[in-house]
């Protein structure tokens, strides 16, 4: 009656062994260690880098305990802090020759101490718990993006934009303006008004238009699509993280987090740093963007007199000087899109737009230069790189392409460069919180705590009160705690102090299972069941009352995982995957022990539960 | 061990009324603090900046708002948090002031008057994200309470669903109206404790609701009354042995989890104490005098048919 088929040992003993293992990682701490990331965009991490990285290390005779190469950076590893400063600055000296302009990121960081095998571990590699800020600390910002600037520079740019179609189709109008949302434009006669109809519905398709006669004027107003409102806000706010992403790189964070929420906000979160002053200075700092034409006789002579020279890197990973004219044609703000695409021969490119203002710059420039080489600057850290040289090909004014020899995934970068030059709409931080290290791990220490005497305090109370099912219970809850430990590892889901709280209370709570099983245990006794029959019908009995009130509780931890931000996320997602947990170790773990101790002893004289003869 | 060796059905029943004349008071206490104190919202919800400093030595607060008051700040509070060497500033949003730099700018201050002041924490939440989340708690709060009705009405009958969820919202009331008395702090994780302890409290109602559909089936010829006696009677021992466990758990937070953890805790203590009370003495009375009968849990017709497969 109360025996498992094998396999269902072999489930729970597989759960179990999966478990522990990863659980395993979050024993063994962490080290100091040094992480190597690219400073710029045109960078990548290979193991040339790391080929480097190590050699320093062998000249100056650190002996790091582990060198790791992952997707965007090399991890060294180290026994001491004292040799992790060390190998810093010696690795910081050996990839930036130039500390002035240093092409690569050199951060302190931790790295979890656990052994190889178990981060080789394939598919989900065994890693220790992701821990939130308020544990390891850091700072934390919440961004707002300013979509209606966003949608007003675009409107202020479709202005400049009609005003130049219309004067070069011959229509004539009597006056564009802008009003609030809309752009509204003067007709003497409807004749007119319909050809400039046509006109702007061929060539902005993303502007609605309805005649609006204010007394005895003509008018025709224009409106931004819905939908192209939508891709403009979606532009500016992927536009304003990329820009974000290359200004979090001069901070040299180990493992920033850069990341959407909602319509129109960004959150960053940048463990480990305690500078909030600084970094708030460069978060709110523009990066810019320069055209200038390329001085092709200083190119031939070599000559750097009266000329800027910017470096430019190569596809091979050498890199030339282009010298190029003083005289700036356009900036960064002019530039309203940058897109990977392909021309007419099907070959990559990357296309370009323009303001209207900025269109007849480029209809001007072209038309005296044809032939000539434009060279696109992007300026980081007030240092400037050339990011695009390039033949002019034609004339052109607000909307060009950028040809040559390009793979799909450089004109993907190049379109990232040029949008990270331009600041999309303007941002204002509307959410802070910083938490010192020594306060993090203050609150790890508190919140272990919490768990453990709490966890310790029930196990001998449970114990006491139900003897050796007692002990299964408590087993039990130990089981619970470790699978859900190795779910939170798995996942790499965010711990902080309230998903601590939330593991402590999952804990109290889990244990309701068990004493409702032995309660009925109790019960079905002293009605006079046999031991074997009064444990089946408990744990039967029960189960459907488990289920029953952990499905209430899920309802509550998910309508908090859906509303829910910041920390309060933290404490659903555990408290969520804890009753998930719950169910499994409280009534599937808890029955195999019973089932494999008493299930196959035909003649089960008692069942120790604790007092079942007061009756 | 056995801590209930209870013969008798206890006749809860008998006394319903006396219950609900004492939860009704609590109720309109909690409603009354509730209305003339109000909550104490923390900065997550009302905006505002809050900055957790630490010294090498005792704290001393006057200092520290002599120095505030000498930089021109006015509206702020300042008090201990956790120990004497550590200090909790609060201050409000205010208009035409940089309110994201107002960190960085007291900080200075402060480390000009006192050198071993150290930063341990700041929180700045404006004026937009506080609404927010204001707003997304009473969602959160009324999705809960919504989908526990469903499930019960489904899983039992909406004559449960609808008490249980009166008991228990007259928890969270309860728990509201305690941090409106003592105007204790009203935090993002205190209303995470109360919507655990929602989900927590409803597992009771559960428990005694399942009893009761058990009951209807095998003790034929017993009233209603005596069902539900039977039921409360049968599985108090599980309620006061469960929530003495989750307690337990929640002590141990009160006591070792600090200045952080401390109103989360004590929302959950006032849930759980209440909790019984409610679930017990509470959801009972109001399922019988919703007018419960045995046809509404035992289908007949269908257990028949089961027994014919088998």
């Amino acid at each position: 009656m109360n025996r498992y088929p094998r396999w269902v040992y072999i489930t729970i003993a597989v759960a179990l062994v999966l478990g522990l293992l990863y659980t395993l990682p979050n024993f063994f701490g962490e080290a100091p260690a040094v992480q190597v990331s690219t400073a710029r965009t045109t960078l990548k991490i290979d193991s040339t880098v790391l080929g480097r990285v190590e050699d320093a290390l062998k000249k100056a005779s650190i002996q790091p305990t582990g060198v790791f190469l992952d997707i965007n950076s090399v991890k060294v590893r180290f026994a001491d802090t004292d040799t992790q400063l060390k190998a810093k600055d010696v690795i910081n000296q050996a990839l930036n020759p130039d500390p002035q302009d240093p092409s690569y990121t050199v951060a302190l960081n931790l790295l979890s101490n656990s052994p190889a095998w178990l981060s080789a571990i394939p598919i989900i590699p065994a890693r220790p718990m992701y821990l939130g800020l308020d544990l390891r600390g850091g700072v934390h910002f919440l961004l707002q993006v300013d979509m209606r600037a966003a949608l007003s520079k675009q409107l202020d740019s479709y202005v400049g934009d009609i005003r130049s179609q219309l004067r070069d189709k011959n229509v004539r109008h009597a006056g564009i303006a802008r009003e609030s949302n809309n752009i509204a434009i003067q007709f003497r006669d409807s004749e007119t008004r319909d050809r400039a109809r046509a006109v702007i519905a061929e060539q902005f398709p993303d502007l609605q238009l309805v005649d609006a006669d204010a007394g005895s004027e003509l008018r025709l107003v224009a409106s931004i699509r819905p939908q192209a409102q939508k891709r403009i806000q979606d532009t500016a706010l992927k536009q304003n993280i990329q820009t974000l992403h290359n200004r979090i790189n001069e901070l040299g964070v180990a493992e920033p987090v850069i990341q959407q929420q909602g319509l129109d906000r960004v959150v960053v979160e940048l463990p480990g740093v305690q500078d909030t002053a600084k970094a708030k200075e460069i978060l709110g700092r523009t990066a810019t963007l320069e055209v200038r034409l390329v001085d092709e006789d200083a190119m031939r002579s070599n000559s750097t007199i009266n000329v800027d020279v910017f470096p430019e890197r190569k596809r091979d990973g050498s890199v030339s000087n282009v010298p190029t004219k003083r005289q700036v044609l356009l900036t960064g703000d002019r530039f309203t899109g940058a897109a990977a695409t392909f021309d007419q021969h099907q070959q990559p490119a990357v296309s370009i737009n323009l303001d209207a203002a900025g269109g007849r710059v480029m209809l001007g420039v072209t038309r005296e230069n044809l032939g000539h080489l434009m060279a696109i600057i992007l300026f980081e850290r007030g240092k400037g790189e050339a990011i695009s040289v390039a033949k002019i090909q034609g004339e052109f004014s607000n909307r060009f392409q950028i040809t040559g020899l390009f793979t799909p995934e450089e004109t993907n970068t190049l379109a990232l460069l040029i949008r990270a030059g331009s600041l999309a709409a303007p941002m204002e931080i509307i959410e802070e919180r910083t938490v010192g290290p020594s306060l993090g791990a203050e609150n790890i220490k508190k919140g272990f705590d919490s768990t453990i005497y709490g966890f310790a305090a029930l196990s001998l109370f449970i114990i006491a009160y139900y003897a050796v099912f007692g002990v299964f219970s408590a087993l039990a809850l130990c089981s619970n705690l470790l699978l859900l430990v190795a779910l939170l590892s798995m996942l790499q889901a965010t711990l902080t102090l309230p998903g601590i709280a939330a593991i402590a209370l999952t804990l109290g709570m889990a244990i309701d299972a068990n004493v409702l099983i032995n309660e009925r245990v109790r019960e079905e006794l002293r009605g006079g069941a046999t031991p074997q029959a009064a444990i089946h019908a408990g744990y039967e009995r029960a189960f459907g009352t488990i289920l029953d009130s952990n499905v209430t509780t899920l309802i509550a931890g998910l309508s908090l995982l859906i509303f829910g931000s910041g920390p309060v996320r933290g404490f659903a997602v555990v408290h969520c995957l804890g009753i998930l947990t719950s169910i499994f170790s409280s009534v599937v773990v808890s029955r195999s022990m019973v089932n494999l101790t008493y299930g196959s002893r035909r003649r089960l004289e008692r069942v120790p539960i604790g007092n079942t003869s007061w009756k | 061990m056995e801590f209930f060796k209870i013969r008798h059905d206890i006749p809860f029943m008998r006394h319903a009324l006396a219950f609900n004349v004492v939860s009704l008071v609590t109720f309109l206490l909690a409603v009354f603090f509730l209305a003339t104190r109000g909550l104490n919202f923390s900065i997550e919800f009302t905006g505002g900046t809050v900055i957790e400093i630490n010294y090498e030595h005792a704290a001393d607060v006057e200092r520290v708002r002599k120095a505030l008051d000498a930089r021109g700040y006015n509206d702020y509070s300042v008090q201990n948090f956790g120990s004497s060497r550590d200090i909790l500033i609060r201050m409000p949003l205010k208009t035409g002031q940089n309110n994201a730099d107002l960190s960085k700018a007291v900080m200075e201050g402060l480390t000009a008057d006192d050198k071993t002041a150290k930063l341990q924490r700041v929180e700045f939440v404006g004026p937009q994200v506080g609404e927010e989340l204001a707003w997304n708690g009473a969602l959160a709060l009324f999705v809960t309470a919504i989908g526990i009705v469903l499930y019960l009405w489904v899983r039992f009958e909406w004559k449960f669903g609808v008490a249980a969820i009166i008991a228990n919202l007259h928890d969270v009331v309860i728990i509201l109206g305690f941090f409106a008395l003592f105007q204790w702090e009203f935090s993002l994780p205190v209303l995470a404790a109360v919507l655990a302890v929602l989900g927590y409290s409803v597992n009771e109602s559960v428990v005694i609701a399942d009893r009761i559909r058990e009951n209807f089936r095998k003790m034929r010829k017993a009233s209603v009354t005596e069902i539900i006696d039977n039921a409360i009677t049968r599985t108090i021992s599980r309620t006061i042995i469960t929530h003495g466990c989750t307690q337990t758990m929640v002590t141990s937070m009160l006591v070792f989890g600090g200045p952080a953890l401390h109103y989360f805790a004590l929302a959950l203590t006032i849930g759980i104490c209440f909790g019984i009370y409610s679930s017990v003495l509470v959801m009972a009375p109001i399922v019988r005098w919703l007018g419960i009968r045995r046809e509404d849990l035992v289908k007949p017709l269908k257990e028949k048919k089961q027994e014919a497969v088998i």
